[in-house]
C-alpha cells in the first residue's frame, strides 16, 4: 500500500510577493501546497516554475523573506508557517 | 505611542497633540519629516509607495517600542505614507518625546535608520524603476546594533 503523501496533513501556505518580485512573477499571491521544508527548498522549487519566477528569485543574496510577517534569515524551516512573503530589500523612509 | 500608515497627507500638528498626552515631564520633542525628492536627476514624475499591510504596522510598532525602551522616551510616533506621492510631499514623520533633548534626537534618529531598512515599504519611480536599497542605509542601521 502506498504511503500517504506528506502534504496530506500539511496546511496550505499563502505566498505573497511584493515590489519587483511581484511584477516579475506576475501575481501578488498564491497558495503553496508543495513539499519544501525550508526557505531554500521553497525558493529552489518556485524557481523551476518559469522564466518570471527565475527572474524574480535568481538573486538570492538580496531577496528578503518573511515567515508569518517576521523577517527570516538563511535556511530557516517553514514548518507550521501560514504566510510566506518574498520581496526585495526595503526602501521606505 | 502613535503608529499610522496612510495615503493621506501627514498632519504633524495633530500627531504632536497625541504624543505624551497629559504628561508634564516632556522637556524635548524632536520631530523629523522625510520629503519626496528627485531621486534620478530630471525625473519629475511622482513616486509610488508599496507596502505589506499588517506587517508594516507591526514593524513600525516594534520600532517605536524599541526606541522608547532604548532611549527612555516618554512617547513616540511614526507615520508613513503609501500610494502615489509627488516630489516635495512629505513621506514620513517620526517624533520622539523625552525629558531631555539628547534622547529625543537619538530616538528619532534610531527610528528613521531602523525603518528605512526594516519596515516593508518599497519605492517605485514614475519611470517604472524600483529604487534600490542603499548600503549607506544598512550601515546607518548597523551602527545602532549592540
Amino acid at each position: 500500500m502506498p504511503s500517504r503523501p506528506l502534504s496530506f496533513w500539511r496546511t496550505d501556505m499563502e505566498l505573497r510577493y511584493f515590489a519587483w518580485v511581484r511584477e516579475r512573477i506576475g501575481k501578488q499571491s498564491e497558495t503553496y501546497q508543495g513539499s519544501a521544508l525550508t526557505i531554500k527548498e521553497l525558493l529552489d522549487e518556485l524557481e523551476t516554475r518559469g522564466d518570471g519566477y527565475q527572474a524574480a528569485l535568481a538573486d538570492r543574496g538580496i531577496l528578503r523573506v518573511a515567515l508569518d510577517q517576521n523577517i527570516a534569515g538563511g535556511n530557516q524551516s517553514i514548518k507550521g508557517i501560514r504566510e510566506i512573503a518574498i520581496f526585495p530589500p526595503m526602501t521606505g523612509g | 505611542m502613535f503608529i499610522l500608515v496612510t495615503a493621506d497627507p501627514i498632519d504633524e500638528a495633530s500627531i504632536r497633540e497625541r504624543i505624551g498626552t497629559g504628561r508634564k515631564d516632556i522637556g524635548a520633542l524632536v520631530g523629523f519629516t522625510g520629503m519626496v525628492r528627485e531621486i534620478s536627476e530630471g525625473n519629475t514624475s511622482p513616486l509610488e509607495l508599496e507596502h505589506y499591510p499588517t506587517m508594516t504596522e507591526k514593524m513600525l510598532t516594534t520600532i517605536a517600542s524599541e526606541a522608547i525602551e532604548r532611549f527612555a522616551l516618554i512617547d513616540a510616533a511614526i507615520v508613513h505614507r503609501v500610494g502615489v506621492l509627488e516630489i516635495g510631499e512629505e513621506i514620513v514623520y517620526v517624533a520622539a518625546a523625552s525629558r531631555h533633548r539628547q534622547s529625543a534626537f537619538d530616538g528619532a534618529n534610531f527610528m528613521m535608520d531602523y525603518l528605512k531598512t526594516r519596515a516593508p515599504f518599497w519605492k517605485k519611480e514614475g519611470d517604472g524603476n524600483w529604487v534600490e536599497a542603499k548600503d549607506a542605509d544598512e550601515d546607518a542601521f548597523k551602527k545602532w546594533e549592540r
